[in-house]
């Protein structure tokens, strides 16, 4: 019997076509293409069903709805929501239009946002503050009193800042989905929303801390690593050990020979790939708990991989690269018997400088 | 062949006898030695008396406090990201209750050190501070050290005296700078 296989739809993004299956979303098309047209997500999370359509900072142009009818769509549409269909043409940071909104999105996002970045653990590795950089203005134009909430202790390891909260409701569908009793949601109305637990009623889960990880913003941070050290002086590490709750493969956060901090492991969109449990993320700090697997691979425009040598990250070809390219014998006919230098082989040079025309290892 | 139109025609006459005594010649050189003592000294006594370097000289480092004289630092790091030669290295602590008066956020930094061998005095730090807390100052420079042990300044030489405050003039009339407490290792 032959496999069916369902009529793969062509989309084009910002001029690249891909050809996806049908039903999937404009924003998973997008990040199938890569990372520079995918649009930025702030809500929607791909492990966690139902999330998405709440940040509006993924929004695009479709400037062709299909093939059969061609007509654009009247809005901006919030791509992580969206299907495609046959022959879309989607608008994604080519379109001013999209762009604008984009800012606007990150305006409306920053409002109530405390902007302490310095003090945040989070910062660093921050989809809002990612998000702001692309995206912000340096300079707000908000004059009234950003609404202010005390700190709250959620359980023994978790802290919530619901001054950060950009209300993603990532964290509900974490608790809905991966544990199997929610205790926190989102109470109050419009302006007035805010996560919280009620009666500060604790969390107490196996599988809680998972929120930490979900959370886009430092509104949701692991006391355990609270103050610690700035992210970027930390050196992630691919890590795991026998679980019996969970698959047990984390990212440990070195600090010289000190573990300070376990999460999962991300993909290269931030979002968990195999949420682990709190023994593991809380309890296990120590090297002799786990099996190093190597260093975890960071991007090279991270901030995580400042001041961090290895030699897989930092490229060091180009200016070699470089001066073969330029490099030029140099008739040189004095008579240096005389003058005791020693002219090297042009061998020599061959190889030092690599070929101008390999390619990048 | 001409090189250039200095050149003099060398002439082997013989010398009158004014010349012949050298007298003149004495006088005139000793006069010009002795018209240099009633001149200008331009020689500036180093290390005591000091050349203003303008406002924007980078010297040693100063952590500043606010008005109310709390630290400024809240530790986020920038500084030491931002250094090429990671000289600086901090370690954060969180704010006490109680301690309100000393730290401006509820972050601060409770080791902050420079490693004065590494620091190449760049800027760059100042640069990066979101907080406006790590300044390099321009009116005194880091002292000569002789020992291996001096080079790695902590807060207690690095955060500002509440009566050695530091700020920045740009008054062009301030010609020389104020010489240091004392040229060997300071306030220790």
């Amino acid at each position: 019997m032959e496999d069916v296989k369902p009529q793969l739809v062509k989309v084009t993004i910002d001029g690249i076509e891909v050809e996806v299956e049908p039903g999937t979303t404009i924003l998973q098309a997008a990040r199938k293409i890569g990372p520079a047209v995918a649009p930025p997500a702030m809500c929607y999370y791909q492990p966690l069903k139902g999330s998405g359509g709440k940040c509006r900072a993924c929004l695009v142009r479709v400037a062709a709805g299909s093939a059969k009818d061609p007509r654009p769509m009247p809005k901006l549409v919030a791509s992580c929501l969206t299907a495609v269909q046959d022959g879309m043409v989607v608008e994604n940071e080519t379109n001013p239009q999209v762009i604008d909104a984009r800012n606007g999105i990150v305006e409306f996002l920053l409002l109530n946002h405390p902007l302490d970045c310095p003090v945040c653990d989070q910062a660093g590795e921050c989809d809002l503050q990612n998000f702001a950089f692309d995206h912000g203005k340096v300079t707000t134009r908000y004059e009234e009193d950003r609404r202010t909430f005390e700190k709250q202790d959620i359980g023994p390891y978790i802290q919530l800042h619901m001054t950060r909260c950009i209300l993603c409701y990532r964290c509900v569908f974490t608790a809905d989905q991966i544990t199997n009793k929610r205790v926190h949601g989102v109470l109050g109305r419009g302006d007035a929303s805010e996560i919280g637990t009620y009666i500060e009623k604790a969390i107490d889960n196996d599988f809680s801390g998972n929120v930490i990880d979900v959370c886009p913003v430092g509104a949701l941070t692991d006391k355990t690593y609270r103050f610690k050290n700035r992210v970027w002086f930390t050196k992630p590490v691919d890590a795991h050990r026998d679980c019996p709750t969970c698959s047990g493969k984390v990212t440990l956060w070195y600090r010289g020979e000190d573990v300070i901090r376990v999460t999962a492991r991300k993909n290269e969109w931030n979002e968990v790939e195999e949420f682990i449990c709190n023994t593991c993320r809380f309890d296990k700090k120590k090297t002799s708990d786990w099996t190093i697997e190597g260093p975890t691979k960071v991007s090279r425009s991270s901030v995580i991989s400042a001041n961090k040598y290895r030699a897989d990250t930092i490229k060091p070809s180009f200016g070699q690269r470089l001066a073969a390219a330029e490099y030029k014998p140099i008739h040189d006919e004095r008579d240096t018997s005389q003058l005791d230098i020693q002219q090297l082989p042009p061998e020599r040079f061959a190889k030092v400088l690599p070929s101008a025309m390999e390619p990048e290892p | 062949m001409q090189l250039t139109n200095r050149s003099k025609q060398v002439s082997n006459k013989e010398m009158t006898l004014a010349e012949k005594m050298y007298l003149p010649a004495v006088i005139s050189g000793l006069a010009i030695t002795i018209s240099h003592f009633f001149r200008k000294k331009p020689t500036i006594q180093y290390p005591e008396v000091k050349r203003y370097l303008g406002p924007i000289y980078r010297g040693h480092h100063i952590l500043k406090r606010d008005e109310q004289g709390r630290e400024r630092c809240t530790a986020c790091g920038l500084c030491a990201v931002a250094c090429p030669a990671e000289a600086i290295s901090m370690v954060a602590a969180e704010r006490k209750k109680g301690e309100e008066n000393l730290y401006r956020e509820e972050k601060y930094a409770a080791v902050y050190e420079i490693n004065m061998l590494r620091c190449i005095f760049c800027g760059l730090c100042e640069e990066a501070c979101p907080k406006q807390a790590v300044y390099l100052r321009h009116d005194r420079m880091v002292p000569v050290f002789l020992e291996r042990d001096e080079v790695i300044y902590g807060k207690d030489r690095l955060v500002e005296q509440m009566d050695d405050r530091y700020i920045r003039s740009n008054n062009s009339e301030v010609k020389t700078t104020p010489t240091e407490p004392s040229l060997t290792r300071a306030a220790t």
